[in-house]
């Protein structure tokens, strides 16, 4: 059995820190770039009624059943050096979009709309509406309103949508693989390194980076669960 | 009761007059004049577009046309594009279900009210504010830990915080238990003397709103039907619309006859029988009208009425037999079926051994009520009236 083989391997490495800290970096990069956008949209999907929110709010879930392949492919050929976006990349800044980590980003950006903006949305959803009018009424400004009232309340879906986006970048495969291609250094994630690993027959290794995303995984979940409990006494 | 304030002069610059109207979404056709210190309750069924036109007061929803002036300010005209936010209004707003923000202390949610004074002055005005209500030893605990009644103090403070121009109470006891509401009440009837700024309570609750205001004013489907004091608006409703908001009892439909010359009294035709009520009213013969009687106005007799041994001489005479007899503390309440059991009149009696004996149901007997006291109202738009 190919477990057994990748178990019982001869070529112990240790893990590799360079792909690990690079998908650290994709994670930070997406959740900082995502967290601001999460809010604005959340808030307003959330907070407002206008035409076509059911057509948006389908739109940002579709990552979560798209196959990554799916989503992979059409990125590549979004970004790829014929597209026009790739093309005005390219003349901007010299070098392709595709297999580049400012690709991967990107790309990441995409794949992670709905893990940065569904938990920001309920957080929001979650504030009656008595309680934003309450803030105006007593002479609190729209801004004023937002920052002391409703921000706080939300909060913890917005550590939750950060905790969420970090941890799926952090071992987001198909997606990652179509577009940046595994280069090391550059495009190749810890995700992409388990997979070589394992293609390799290099079981310890493989399981070493493996259990380190289960890890981070669970804390996320757990922070998840932990923020959400607080969001439903909030409400209540 | 509380008496009605004259109208005063000066009550269109230091009071609240408004007239909001739309056909639609929300259907609006209102008119409301609150004088400075005067008590206002807005009453009407669920779905009346009481709590629309608070919120149109306090700058939360936007209808078509219409015009709200307070204490010489205009808050809102809508021909002149006038239509300033809840923010700058002056408005205090006690929210049905308070509204208190959760994730601050009581004087942390005062607090947020005093945008006006220096940030240095907030916390002490803050906890001034909730000592004035009872609340002094409660300033930093959440929301979540405070009891119905204590949560409404609380929003009452916030209210008043910003020192407004005119106070709004959306359903403010709707939430609370028979005894924290019966409590809280008195406690609005004492802060609203040390208030000189107009103020409208909200309620679906006529004992509520005869107990505490003024003047209140009907509303029903958005259109304000009457206005004028509790004990005017429930002896005598301007419509059956109005009596029917204000859950009159004895409640009838019938049809004018004629008007009789001496004495001038109106006639009705209702069940066979004719009913006289006093004055020559302006109604043509063969209108369509409601009439109703007191329940206080009306008089039992052994007996099936004249022919037998009701009383002799009087008039408006209805044979009957009892319904029910319900004895309740201090008093005992009867239902009277008339004639072929088709309308019941309900009438109060003294209790056991403090009067005449109870009759029994079953009983035959007969009721008769003065001409004084039969009003008589247009019955224009029967069928559209709500359902309660």
């Amino acid at each position: 059995m190919v477990f057994c083989s990748l178990a019982n391997g001869p070529a112990e490495t240790p893990v590799d820190w360079t792909a690990f800290i690079l998908s650290l970096e994709l994670a930070g990069a997406t959740a900082m770039v995502l967290l601001p956008f999460g809010v604005i949209a959340g808030r307003a999907l959330a907070a407002r009624d206008f035409a076509g929110k059911g057509v948006v709010q389908a739109l940002l879930a579709l990552p979560l059943v798209l196959p990554p392949s799916v989503l992979g492919y059409y990125l590549l050929v979004a970004f790829g050096a014929a597209s026009p976006l790739g093309k005005v990349w390219q003349a901007l800044f010299g070098h392709a979009l595709v297999f580049s980590f400012s690709g991967l980003v990107l790309a990441s950006l995409i794949v992670n709309l709905p893990f940065a903006v569904q938990p920001i949305e309920r957080g929001f959803a979650a504030i009656a509406p008595e309680i934003r009018e309450a803030a105006w009424v007593s002479g609190l400004s729209r801004w004023a309103g937002f920052l002391r009232i409703e921000l706080p309340l939300a909060w913890p879906g917005i550590l939750a949508a950060f905790a969420l986006t970090f941890a799926h970048t952090m071992g987001e495969f198909g997606v990652v693989l179509m577009v940046g291609g595994g280069i090391p250094g550059e495009t190749r994630t810890v995700a992409i390194a388990i997979y070589d690993r394992a293609q390799a027959l290099d079981g310890g290794g493989a399981g070493r980076m493996s259990l380190l995303l289960l890890a981070f995984a669970l804390a996320a979940l757990g922070l998840v669960q932990m923020l959400g409990g607080r969001i439903g006494r909030r409400d209540g | 009761m509380a008496e009605a304030p004259e109208p005063a002069a000066g009550r269109a610059t230091m009071g609240l007059a408004a007239w909001l109207a739309q056909a639609g979404p929300i259907p609006l056709d209102a008119r409301l004049e609150v004088a400075a210190g005067e008590l206002h309750a807005l009453i009407g069924p669920s779905g009346s577009g009481k709590t629309t036109l608070l919120r149109a007061l306090a700058g939360l929803y936007r209808p078509r046309a219409g015009t709200i002036t307070c204490a010489g300010e205009t808050w809102f005209d809508a021909a002149r594009g006038c239509d300033l936010s809840p923010q700058r209004r002056r408005v205090g707003l006690v929210f049905q279900h308070y509204a208190l923000f959760p994730h601050l202390s009581a004087a942390d949610n005062v607090a947020a009210a005093l945008g006006h004074l220096p940030r240095q002055a907030r916390g002490a005005e803050a906890r001034a504010l909730l000592a004035q209500l009872g609340l002094a030893d409660l300033a930093e605990r959440l929301p979540a830990t405070l009891s119905g009644g204590e949560r409404q103090r609380v929003a009452v403070a916030r209210a008043l915080a910003r020192n407004p121009a005119l106070l709004l109470l959306d359903e403010p006891f709707a939430a609370l238990d028979a005894r924290t509401r019966r409590h809280l009440r008195q406690e609005l009837a004492a802060l609203r003397r040390r208030l000189s700024i107009p103020i409208v309570l909200v309620t679906h609750d006529l004992e509520e709103a005869a107990a505490l205001a003024d003047r209140m004013t009907v509303l029903e489907r958005g259109r304000t039907l009457q206005t004028g004091t509790p004990a005017a608006i429930m002896t005598r409703p301007a419509s059956h619309a109005v009596a029917r908001v204000v859950d009159l009892q004895n409640l009838f439909e019938g049809e004018t006859l004629g008007v009789s010359e001496t004495p001038p009294e109106t006639l009705i035709s209702w069940h066979g029988e004719t009913i006289r009520a006093a004055g020559a009213l302006p109604f043509p013969p063969g209108t369509a009208i409601a009439w109703t009687v007191p329940p206080a106005a009306i008089t039992l007799h052994a007996g099936p009425g004249p022919d037998g041994a009701g009383p002799k001489g009087a008039i408006n005479v209805i044979a009957g037999r009892i319904g029910e007899v319900a004895v309740l503390p201090g008093i005992a309440r009867i239902v009277f079926l008339a004639g072929d059991g088709a309308a019941a009149f309900v009438f109060p009696r003294p209790p056991p051994g403090a009067g005449p004996p109870l009759p029994r149901p079953g009983e035959v007997a007969s009721i008769a009520f003065a001409p004084e006291a039969v009003h008589v109202m247009p019955l224009i738009g029967r069928l559209e009236t709500i359902a309660v």
